[in-house]
């Protein structure tokens, strides 16, 4: 499986085959929530802080 | 058929009706929505569209854009009347009062003394919400004086303007845990009971679900919000009080469903596809959510 360094802690995050830009994934490490910016190669950024109008 | 899907960041839920539509071998567009320009003069584009899926977090984009699409005649689901009637706990409680819906006591106020006045006509707890905001954030109880003075006194100096307006809602006590159902069309697809020790129980604040069977009680409640909020594909929280009547609390438009598959062995996406699918097929009017007449007919 593909992996990708987190951004915050350097930790190891599995990336699944059907990762998208655009999606969100959590370091298993240190809990940060991290945005696919660019899939080739792979690029985390800092997900966006939640804003008082997001939700469901 | 064209798809759009209208995103800003792709949760787990967006990524399993992506897994959906893949399987049917639907093709879509991504559209995100932190990269969109519209140019309002040229709505050509947007026209080669059967059907928009709206999926944004942000609810004042996703308003902007609904209304934009709205305004062009492209089918969106949810529509921006679903969208602008639940993003809003204000119209959302207008709606189920004007249709009959039960729904807990609600009073609104703009000063800090007129909505301590009106917290203290309803008597303690009272809850107080921010009228747009999810997830649970910025939800009070209020059990006292002292504590209302005080959230009342916080709104008022550290709020953004949005905080001037103070939805005060009845508490309802409920037993730890709420209940909340998907209805997509006319159907009450599942439900599922959010359990949690705090008062709040969003699986956003770690609520933890199970299956929960449908009643005759929470599947006609369910759809008569649906209903009264325009219909569409929707979440409907409920709430049991201690006689256990039901109680509609807040409509949910881009619904999430991650922690409802697994206990509740229903193919949520499955169920979302096939509506957008008939809104995009024509089968569905996109403006009343309602089966089309020459649909009607065969049914």
């Amino acid at each position: 499986m593909a992996s990708v360094n987190c951004i915050e802690c350097e930790g190891e995050i599995p990336l699944e085959e059907d990762v998208m830009a655009g999606e969100i994934l959590q370091c298993p490490h240190c809990g940060s929530e991290l945005e696919v910016v660019s899939l080739d190669p792979v690029k985390l950024d800092l997900a966006p802080e939640v804003q008082e109008d997001w939700g469901e | 058929m064209r798809i759009g899907v209208l995103y800003a960041n792709i949760r787990v839920e967006e990524k399993l009706l992506f897994k959906e539509l893949d399987r049917r071998g639907i093709t879509y567009d991504l559209i995100d929505v932190r990269k969109l320009v519209f140019n309002l003069k040229e709505k050509s584009k947007w026209q080669e569209y059967d059907v928009i899926l709206e999926r944004c977090i942000s609810h004042s984009r996703a308003m902007a854009s609904l209304r934009i699409f709205d305004s062009w005649g492209i089918p969106c689901v949810n529509n921006y009347t679903v969208g602008e009637i639940c993003g809003d706990k204000l119209n959302t409680s207008l709606a189920l009062i004007k249709n009959g819906v039960r729904t807990p006591e609600v009073k609104v106020a703009f000063t800090p003394e007129s909505a301590l006045e009106a917290i203290e006509e309803m008597g303690y707890p009272v809850v107080l919400k921010p009228a747009v905001g999810s997830w649970g954030r910025l939800l009070a109880r209020i059990n006292d004086r002292e504590a209302a003075e005080a959230i009342l006194e916080h709104k008022s100096i550290l709020g953004t303007y949005h905080h001037s307006i103070y939805y005060i809602q009845e508490h309802i006590n409920k037993p730890g845990r709420d209940i909340r159902s998907f209805v997509v069309g006319d159907e009450t697809i599942c439900a599922v009971v959010r359990k949690s020790e705090h008062w709040i129980t969003n699986t956003a604040r770690g609520g933890q679900t199970a299956n929960w069977p449908i009643c005759e009680e929470t599947d006609r409640l369910s759809r008569e919000a649906a209903k009264a909020v325009g219909g569409g594909i929707v979440a409907v929280d409920l709430m049991e009080d201690e006689k256990g009547e039901l109680f509609v609390n807040e409509v949910n438009y881009t619904m999430e469903f991650r922690n409802s598959i697994e206990p509740t062995g229903v193919n949520i996406p499955e169920k979302v596809i096939d509506y957008i699918i008939a809104v995009g097929e024509g089968k569905i009017d996109p403006v009343t959510n309602s089966p089309k007449s020459s649909e009607k007919e065969v049914t």
